[in-house]
């Protein structure tokens, strides 16, 4: 299973919260991988447990209420979860970089912004305080910011400034990955247009790998090489970009497409998935999704299902739906029998 | 969802400044245009285009600084406190967050019964009760949820509470800011198939507030684009999307990342961000991130002009930019 080429191997990664009112399942057997370069659009909404298997990789699960329960995050071969919290610190901000929701929380309000870029690069380069500066203002030139802006502090910025700042420093110390937590979903759509080119331009020319977790299936299409959908602490798809978007097979992964108004199309109504997402306390049994799925077989609320090769390199956790793209649309009725 | 509808708001231009210590921000600044009964007007922008106040100026939650609000023809901007009181029955708004909109300590029930009881809708509590069962109904709210506290709900039932509330004094007229923006997106569009059966159901006229524009376009008949307190492009949401005239309008739609794999867009990248509304300068407001600008768009504000039926368009040079595009 150790594959050397893969730069993030997670195996069964299982992290739950436990708190007064019971055990919230927020990541439950949780596989994925990345290789070297690429680009993962990890997808679900708001409870799915994408910030959660990102704070988990970055050892930044809030202990407690946090606490893993298993499995193992290999990252270029070795357990993240195995290191100690020195190491982890020369990792974070080193190696693995994290970029935070939201601009105007994640910077220091009272430090100029070249100072904090420059504590990254202090903190993980042996370098001194001029250089670090200096490399500051690189940073910031190559995030699109002048330099004479370098001594302004996070609240002379406008949003979409302040982010790029936060890429800037997240990029300092050149990671090999970085992982976006819903970088844009603050911004406006032309700042966020403008946010998505840089990050677009500066893939390319720092090769970093790029973990970006996000509910806009517009950005994943634009922006990832590979998406994971998420549902209920499970990632229920998995696949190359086009795969997904061209042959969505598990019914989340359907239902979330067609929850987006199409802006080509005209649609009277929205096909929406029924009910609401499921406890993360009191998860159903069998498949999460099975309360809310269309195509649900008996089997589906006993037998947790496995994640199935449907085509080369794509996955999907339904053995309902897994041959949709097999036969020309296998209609759902004749296989609930 | 009814383009012939009679004219039921008009707005003449009206405008709201706040003074504020760096000086006057106009936040709305003269905009008109009308709305038929039983359509929807989208009003997007982005934040800080006004889009909101000019929402809540439109139904007196803010006053004016100066223009028009008719309502079947009556400025009601002009009515006394207590006129005003019965027309709010007939305007109603629905507030983006359906986290903070809500008094905590009152029960859906008493949520939904506060309307009625404030304007003295039902003499006997029985008729009431039996009005706040049939608009939970309406807006698919289970009946076991009546005595439920809001932080009991997740984000698409509170939203569900905002519209009830909204609908219990069977208004003709509802703003609607950013409704679903708080939403995850299978609750959002929920949230939208129930406002649009609604709408079908009573033919209500909505105000639609976003600045999303794939919803907007889902939800609307016609939409005005806003850019800073002005209204830059009008028109019927098939015409703005497959064609849109204002250079802000183009950039804004090629902005959208389509959740389709391989559609490549042209992106327009705007540069800079939106500058100040305190104080702006004459000309046209978007001149500074134009990418057609000239001297004449320092100068002179462009009005909000007819090009052609049910397209209105902010811009010297909107017709000059219809063959350029076409390449």
């Amino acid at each position: 299973m150790e594959n050397k080429k893969l730069l993030l191997d997670i195996q069964d990664l299982t992290i739950h919260y436990i708190t007064e009112s019971g055990n919230v399942h927020a990541v439950e057997n949780l596989n994925l991988t990345l290789e070297h370069g690429e680009n993962l659009g990890f997808v679900g909404e708001t409870g799915a447990g994408k910030t959660t298997t990102a704070l988990g990789i970055m050892g930044l699960v809030p202990n407690p209420p946090g606490k893993v329960m298993g499995g193992k995050i290999l990252f270029e071969g070795e357990d993240l979860l195995k290191k100690s919290e020195r190491q982890m610190r020369d990792i974070r901000g080193g190696k693995i970089a994290m970029i935070f929701q939201d601009p105007m929380t994640s910077l220091n309000p009272v430090m100029t912004v070249d100072k904090q870029i420059a504590e990254m690069v202090l903190l993980h380069n042996d370098v001194t305080e001029q250089q670090a500066l200096e490399r500051a203002q690189e940073m910031l030139e190559l995030v699109g910011i002048k330099r004479e802006r370098a001594k302004d502090f996070p609240h002379q910025f406008s949003g979409g400034m302040k982010q790029r700042v936060v890429i800037a420093i997240a990029l300092a110390c050149n990671p090999t990955l970085l992982i976006a937590d819903e970088p844009t979903t603050a911004l406006d759509v032309t700042i966020q247009a403008q946010v998505l080119e840089l990050m677009h331009d500066l893939r390319r020319k720092i090769n970093t790998s790029l973990v970006m977790i996000t509910h806009d299936l517009g950005i994943v299409a634009e922006m990832c090489d590979k998406v994971a959908i998420m549902y209920a602490g499970k990632v229920v798809e998995y696949a190359p970009t086009e795969a997904l978007f061209n042959r969505p097979t598990h019914p989340y992964t359907e239902g979330l497409f067609n929850s987006i108004p199409d802006l080509e199309k005209d649609e009277e109504e929205l096909k929406v998935i029924t009910g609401l997402m499921p406890d993360p306390t009191n998860l159903p049994s069998g498949c999460a999704f099975h309360p809310r799925c269309p195509y649900a077989a008996d089997s589906c609320s006993s037998e947790v299902p496995a994640m199935l090769e449907i085509a080369p390199g794509h996955f999907a956790a339904c053995p309902v739906r897994a041959g949709r793209w097999a036969k020309t649309e296998a209609a759902p009725a004749e296989v609930k029998s | 969802m009814n383009p012939n509808g009679q004219p039921i708001v008009e707005v003449n231009n009206l405008k709201k400044y706040f003074q504020t210590k760096k000086g006057m921000l106009h936040a709305v600044d003269d905009v008109s245009f009308t709305i038929r009964k039983g359509e929807t007007l989208g009003l997007v922008g982005e934040s800080g285009c006004g889009k909101s106040t000019l929402g809540r100026v439109m139904i007196r939650l803010l006053d004016a600084t100066s223009g028009e609000v008719k309502f079947w023809g009556e400025d009601i901007l002009k009515y006394s406190s207590g006129r005003m009181k019965a027309m709010r029955k007939k305007v109603q708004i629905v507030f983006q967050d359906p986290y903070s909109c809500l008094n905590p300590r009152l029960s859906v029930s008493e949520l939904i019964a506060e309307p009625l009881v404030v304007n003295k809708v039902f003499s006997s509590s029985a008729e009431r009760v039996k009005k706040i069962r049939e608009l939970m109904d309406t807006v698919g709210l289970a009946q076991r949820l009546v005595n439920s506290y809001p932080h009991e709900l997740d984000g698409g039932r509170r939203q569900r509470v905002g519209i009830a509330r909204s609908l219990a004094l069977s208004p003709e007229f509802i703003v609607l800011d950013e409704p679903v923006s708080a939403l995850d997106v299978c609750i959002q569009a929920q949230i939208l198939n129930l406002l649009n059966s609604l709408q079908r159901q009573f033919g209500y006229t909505y105000v639609f507030i976003s600045h999303n524009l794939s919803v907007v376009k889902h939800v609307s008949d016609r939409i005005a684009v806003m850019y800073l307190g002005k209204v830059v492009e009008l028109s019927d949401y098939r015409s703005l999307f497959v064609e849109p005239l204002h250079p802000y309008t183009q950039a804004l739609l090629s902005a959208i990342p389509l959740p389709k794999f391989g559609k490549k867009r042209d992106r327009i990248i705007l540069e800079g961000d939106v500058p100040s509304p305190i104080e702006p300068p004459e000309g046209c407001r978007f001149q500074g991130r134009c990418l057609y600008r000239q001297d004449i768009c320092k100068e002179k504000t462009p009005e909000l002009r007819e090009l052609e039926p049910g397209r209105s368009v902010a811009c010297h040079f909107a017709r000059a930019l219809v063959p350029a595009r076409g390449q």
